[in-house]
């Protein structure tokens, strides 16, 4: 066997321990570089409507992901929700993912600690944000808060009635919060476009994974007004509210997963295009 | 009978839902709502269902000793653990020790390293399948390298390739799958109406 049908049959266990080197190179040496962030104007959207709103206004955030992608949809999370305490924005949050309740009650308490830590609010719980839990079926879950939230949320995950807490006072739909951002590793993003903009025609914008962005990309401008993309996303959305983060930190490992992964395409192309070439002349 | 009462059910209820779509009528609403309170009830049983279908296939796999027995003792003490926790003290909830613990010390950690190995497979996959065997595959080829060089700062050469990168998530991207997205929601409509008419009757079962 050549040079060449070495490279083109290169045993994936190669590809794997150099992934796992560079990526693990690039994760500890993180704080030795940075990565240059462009904000695209589908990220800017979002950063721009909340920016817009006053204080008191209410957004509803759905954290519809489980711990699979807990490491790359958090950072944007904790982004927009810092962002909205620093503008008084309160928060609704509910979550339609089975795993979603623990993670989204021990966020919603670390980013009102991040946000009296960093900006001097003091977010807190009933005022300014609220959990409202955790139901199944999501595609009934939407329509049913397009009705009223009680139909499914009659308590809050503290098991509070919803009319006891003071920001859900008046809050009856979707009509009663400026907008919906569903942050979603899965289907329930298709569910929110079809069963909750295109029923209820509220304002809404998405937080996916990476892979899933360009999925979504056909809606914006009509049924989601913005759109944030895995860590690049967030680590926009981190340049924009000026908070370097975990997407921030976490940029060069995936800007080197990225550039491994070129290199491997381009290598098997070369070896792919030379062994080509060499099979050609032969016969 | 068996077979007709579920037809007319299905026919009078999405005859129903597709004319309070429609028509914007307060009774009408008041009835879709209580169309919602039925899905919740529905929904229960439906995992109760779920749960006993679970139990049931585990244990009749460990009875019989079939491959991988061995696995369904696992999922089986991971259920029935993890059912324990959550109806302890707290219901679930933040104060309950155990089950959070559980939660975010056992299940995290395992979802997470599965979705991690993602990046190796994706990494493997993409040496061994993404060769420029055509004109198409060559097409493919660039537009994934740029999506992916996005990310990299290049200097001078980073503004340009990130406009690209938007063109082709824009312009491309976006015309193809709008596409594909008419065709599927037309294809749905046709489903919907078969179900209702009760041309395609798969979800009744064998029976």
């Amino acid at each position: 066997m050549n040079f060449l049908n070495r490279i083109v049959a290169l045993d994936r266990r190669w590809v794997f321990l150099f992934l796992f080197v560079v990526v693990s190179m690039a994760y500890l040496l993180r704080n030795y570089f940075s990565v240059d962030i462009t904000v695209t104007k589908e990220v800017k959207s979002i950063y721009d409507f909340i920016e817009k709103r006053n204080e008191g206004d209410k957004l509803l955030i759905s954290f519809d992901y489980d711990p699979s992608s807990l490491a790359e949809l958090h950072p944007m999370s904790r982004a927009i929700m810092l962002h909205c305490f620093r503008r008084g924005i309160r928060v609704v949050a509910v979550t339609l993912s089975q795993y979603g309740a623990g993670m989204v009650e021990e966020i919603l308490r670390e980013v009102a600690a991040e946000a009296k830590e960093a900006y001097g609010v003091d977010p807190q719980y009933g005022r300014d944000y609220c959990f409202v839990g955790y139901r199944p079926y999501p595609a009934m879950v939407i329509l049913g808060m397009g009705e009223n939230f009680r139909v499914f949320f009659p308590r809050d995950y503290y098991d509070t009635p919803l009319d006891s807490i003071p920001l859900m006072q008046g809050v009856r739909n979707y009509d009663d919060v400026n907008a919906v951002i569903g942050i979603t590793s899965g289907t329930t993003a298709d569910f929110w476009i079809v069963y909750g903009n295109a029923r209820y025609d509220m304002p809404l914008a998405l937080g996916v994974t990476g892979v899933m962005a360009t999925d979504y990309y056909p809606y914006l401008g009509n049924a989601i007004f913005g759109l944030i993309g895995g860590w690049k996303g967030a680590a926009e959305y981190e340049k924009l509210i000026d908070r370097s983060a975990d997407a921030n930190a976490g940029m060069p490992a995936q800007v080197v997963a990225h550039l491994t992964i070129v290199l491997f395409i381009m290598i098997g192309n070369i070896g792919y295009l030379l062994s080509r070439k060499s099979t050609n002349a032969v016969s | 009978m068996k077979r007709r009462v579920p037809l007319i059910i299905v026919f009078c209820v999405s005859l129903f839902m597709v004319i309070q779509y429609f028509v914007p009528l307060d009774s009408l609403e008041r009835v879709y709502r209580s169309f919602l309170d039925y899905t919740i009830i529905i929904g229960v049983f439906a995992l109760l269902l779920g749960i006993w279908s679970l139990c049931r296939v585990n244990y009749d796999k460990i009875k019989r000793k079939s491959e991988n027995w061995q696995y369904a003792i696992i999922t089986l003490t991971g259920f029935f653990i993890m059912t324990i926790a959550g109806f302890l003290s707290g219901w679930g909830r933040t104060d309950n020790y155990l089950y959070q613990h559980l939660f975010s010390y056992v299940l995290v950690p395992i979802q997470a390293t599965m979705f991690s190995l993602l990046a190796f497979f994706i990494a493997s996959a993409a040496f061994r399948a993404f060769r420029a065997r055509s004109l198409l595959a060559t097409l493919l080829l660039i537009s994934g390298l740029v999506i992916m060089i996005r990310f990299v700062p290049l200097g001078f050469l980073s503004e340009p390739i990130s406009d690209l990168a938007g063109w082709i998530l824009r312009v491309p991207n976006m015309a193809a799958k709008r596409a594909i997205i008419i065709g599927v929601g037309l294809g749905a409509v046709a489903t919907a109406f078969k179900i209702m008419l009760g041309i395609e009757r798969a979800y009744l079962g064998r029976d």
